[in-house]
C-alpha cells in the first residue's frame, strides 16, 4: 500500500473514532441497554473519551501510527469487556457487536502496520564514513580524558 | 539585507530588513559567511516556545567576519574572522566570572519577563524570543552582536568555516552534555536523539573515555552517523529501549544518561506518550516528556542524567519519587559556550575532531525556509543545514 492511502485510512479511522466516541458518550444508557449490559453505562461513556481523544490524536498528529496502535489496543479492551456480556448480556447483540469490533481491530492492525512500512520504505542515505574522527572511535577513546592539561579550569 | 524571519508557527521567510547598525560602543556588527539550523530553532518553528513576534529575525549558529566595531572594543578589529556563540554574555557579572555564561545576568534586556517566567532571568540569545532579549538572530547577511569584546571567539587561518562553526552552539552542547555526565571508564553512557547535538555527545564521550556510548532514535541514517562515532545504536521503533539497555549493562542500567531531544519527543507506542500528545493538544501541558520519563527509570541508581535538550515549560507526569530514592544528580541547562570554546578549538586545531562530519546540507539563505521543513521532517537524510548568506 502507498503511504499516502496509508495515511487516507488512517484520518478516516480518525474520524471514526471521535463519532464512536461522541455516541458512546451521548448515549451509554440506551448503547447498554441494546446489549443487555445495564451496569456498564459508565463504563461506555468513559469508552467513548478514549476514542475521542484516540481520534483527536489520529488527525492532529503529523505521526498517526501510534495512534492507530492506541486503536488496537482500544480494540482490544472492547472485546474484553464485550466478552463480559456474553455470559450475562443479551447474547446476540453482544456477539454482533463482537464481530464489529474484530473488524475494525483486523483494519487497524492493518493500517498501522502499513503504516509503519510507509516510513521505512524511504531511500537511505549513507553516513558509515562520517566519524567526525581522525581514527577509529576505538582508537579515539578516553584521548580527551588524557590530554586533562587543556580541560577546562571551569570544571 | 536579507535574512529569515519568523512569521508564524510554520511560517518563516527570507525578507529584505533594515542593516544593523551599531547601538553601544562594545557592539560589533558581523557579515555573516556561514550559518546553522539547529534543533532549538524547530521548537520556534513549531510554535512550542512562547514570546516570538512577526518579523523577527531567526538563527543563532552562525559566524563570519567583522566589518564594524563599536568605539569601546578594544578585543575585535575589522576583517578578524569570528564565531559568535549563542549565548550573549557581558563577561562581567558575577555568573560570567564564574563561567555560568548561559546564565549572564546582564546580557536579557527582558530580564523583568524572565524573571516573571523562571524566576530568574537567563543570558540574552540571538534569535531567540523575546523572553531571552529578543535579539536579531543569525540567520542573516549581518548581524549585531552586542558585548562584541566577550563572546566572539576568533579563528586563527587555516580552519575551514564548516569545521569551527558549530564551536558557538552545537559542539560545546554535545560537549558540555558529556563533561556533566563526569566519565568514568567503567560507564556506560546512554543518549537519546541521534540529531547534531546527539552526534557531539557521542562523540565526546567517546573522547571522555565511556567504556560503552549507546544512542537512541529511530531515524535509520542518523543511527548509522552516531555509530560511525562509535555509538551502539537502538532504534526504537524495532526494538524495546529498556531491553536493549538492560541486555548492555547485565541489567543494571547505564549510569550515565543524556536526554539529546527536549520537548518535542517522538510519541511511540508508550501509553505515556500518548499521554502526553494528548495533554499538549488540549493545552493542559507544554512540553512532552518521553525521554525523561525513560532515563529516570532505567538509570542505573546514583547515576546522572544530563539535559541539553531544550523544554519551555511545564512537564506532567515525572516519576519524582524514583528520581529521588535512585539517587540520580541531575544537570541541565543553555550551554556556557565560552567556557569550553577555547579547548575545543586546540581539539579541532589539532584535528582530534573535525565537527564538519554532521553537515549534510548546503543552501543558500534564501532557500532556509524550505529547509527548515527538510530539517525538521528528516527528509533526505537530513542531519544538519549550513546556510550560507
Ligand atoms: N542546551 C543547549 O544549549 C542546547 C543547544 C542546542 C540544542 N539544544 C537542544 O537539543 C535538542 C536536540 O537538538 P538537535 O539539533 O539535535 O535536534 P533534532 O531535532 O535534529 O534531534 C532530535 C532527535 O531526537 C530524536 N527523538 C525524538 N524522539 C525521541 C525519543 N522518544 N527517543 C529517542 N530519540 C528521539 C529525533 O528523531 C531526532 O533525531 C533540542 O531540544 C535542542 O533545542 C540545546
Ligand atoms: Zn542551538
Ligand atoms: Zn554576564
Amino acid at each position: 500500500m502507498q503511504k499516502q492511502s496509508a495515511e487516507t485510512l488512517a484520518q478516516g479511522l480518525g474520524w471514526f473514532s471521535i463519532a464512536l466516541g461522541a455516541a458512546e458518550l451521548a448515549a451509554p444508557r440506551a448503547m447498554s441497554r441494546a446489549l443487555g449490559m445495564e451496569d456498564r453505562a459508565g463504563l461506555i461513556q468513559a469508552y467513548g473519551l478514549r476514542e475521542i481523544a484516540t481520534g483527536i490524536g489520529i488527525l492532529a498528529s503529523d505521526q498517526p501510527k501510534p495512534w492507530v496502535w492506541g486503536r488496537v489496543a482500544g480494540d482490544a479492551l472492547d472485546m474484553a469487556t464485550l466478552a463480559t456480556g456474553l455470559a450475562d448480556g443479551k447474547r446476540g447483540a453482544v456477539g454482533a457487536a463482537m464481530g464489529g469490533v474484530a473488524a475494525m481491530a483486523a483494519l487497524d492492525w492493518y493500517c498501522a502496520n502499513q503504516l509503519g512500512e510507509a516510513r521505512e520504505a524511504r531511500p537511505m542515505r549513507d553516513y558509515s564514513n562520517r566519524t567526525g574522527f581522525p581514527d577509529t572511535p576505538e582508537h579515539m577513546r578516553g584521548q580527551a580524558a588524557r590530554d586533562a592539561t587543556i580541560l577546562s579550569p571551569l570544571l | 539585507m536579507r535574512a529569515l524571519c519568523y512569521h508564524d508557527k510554520h511560517d518563516i521567510r527570507c525578507d529584505t530588513v533594515p542593516d544593523p547598525e551599531i547601538e553601544h560602543p562594545r557592539d560589533a556588527i558581523v557579515r555573516v559567511t556561514s550559518c546553522a539550523i539547529c534543533g532549538s530553532d524547530l521548537h520556534l518553528y513549531d510554535g512550542f516556545m512562547p514570546g516570538m513576534l512577526s518579523g523577527d529575525i531567526i538563527g543563532h549558529e552562525f559566524m563570519g567576519e567583522v566589518v564594524e566595531v563599536g568605539a569601546a572594543n578594544k578585543k575585535l578589529k575589522v576583517g578578524d574572522r569570528v564565531v559568535v556563540p549563542f549565548t550573549i554574555t557581558c563577561g562581567e557579572c558575577d555568573q560570567c566570572r564564574r563561567g555560568n555564561f548561559s546564565v549572564c545576568e546582564r546580557s536579557n534586556r527582558n530580564k523583568a519577563m524572565a524573571d516573571k517566567m523562571f524566576g530568574h532571568s537567563t543570558a540574552g540569545l540571538y534569535g531567540y524570543t523575546h523572553l531571552t532579549g529578543g535579539y536579531a538572530g543569525g540567520q542573516a547577511e549581518y548581524v549585531r552582536v552586542p558585548y562584541a569584546d566577550s563572546g566572539p571567539v576568533k579563528i586563527p587561518d587555516g580552519l575551514t568555516d564548516d569545521q569551527v562553526l558549530f564551536l558557538g552552539d552545537i559542539f560545546p552542547t554535545g560537549w558540555q552534555a558529556a563533561v556533566q555526565c563526569d566519565i568514568q571508564p567503567t560507564d556506560t553512557v546512554a543518549v537519546w536523539g541521534a540529531g547534531p547535538v546527539g552526534q557531539f555527545c557521542v562523540r565526546s564521550a567517546i573522547l571522555l573515555g565511556a567504556r560503552q556510548v549507546v544512542v537512541i532514535d529511530n531515524v535509520p541514517e542518523r543511527l548509522v552517523m552516531a555509530e560511525a562515532g562509535g555509538a551502539i545504536p537502538i532504534n526504537f521503533d524495532e526494538e524495546s529501549v529498556l531491553d536493549r539497555l538492560g541486555e548492555l549493562t547485565g541489567g543494571k542500567g547505564p549510569e550515565k544518561c543524556i536526554d539529546a531531544v527536549g520537548m518535542e519527543a517522538h510519541v511511540n507506542r508508550s501509553v505515556d506518550s500518548i499521554y502526553d500528545r494528548v495533554k499538549q493538544a488540549v493545552m493542559l501541558e507544554t512540553d512532552r516528556a518521553h525521554v525523561l520519563r525513560e532515563m529516570i527509570y532505567v538509570c542505573r541508581p546514583a547515576g546522572t542524567l544530563s539535559i541539553p535538550g531544550v523544554y519551555g515549560g511545564l512537564v506532567d507526569k515525572i516519576p519524582f519519587g524514583a528520581l529521588m530514592n535512585k539517587g540520580l544528580t541531575v544537570r541541565t541547562g543553555q550551554t556556557h559556550v565560552n567556557r569550553w570554546t577555547d579547548d575545543l578549538l586546540h581539539r579541532i586545531e589539532a584535528g582530534q575532531i573535525d565537527p564538519s562530519f554532521v553537515i549534510t546540507h548546503k543552501a543558500s539563505l534564501e532557500d532556509g525556509p524550505a529547509f527548515y521543513k527538510t530539517f525538521r521532517d528528516k527528509q533526505d537524510g537530513c542531519v544538519k543545514v549550513v546556510l550560507q548568506p
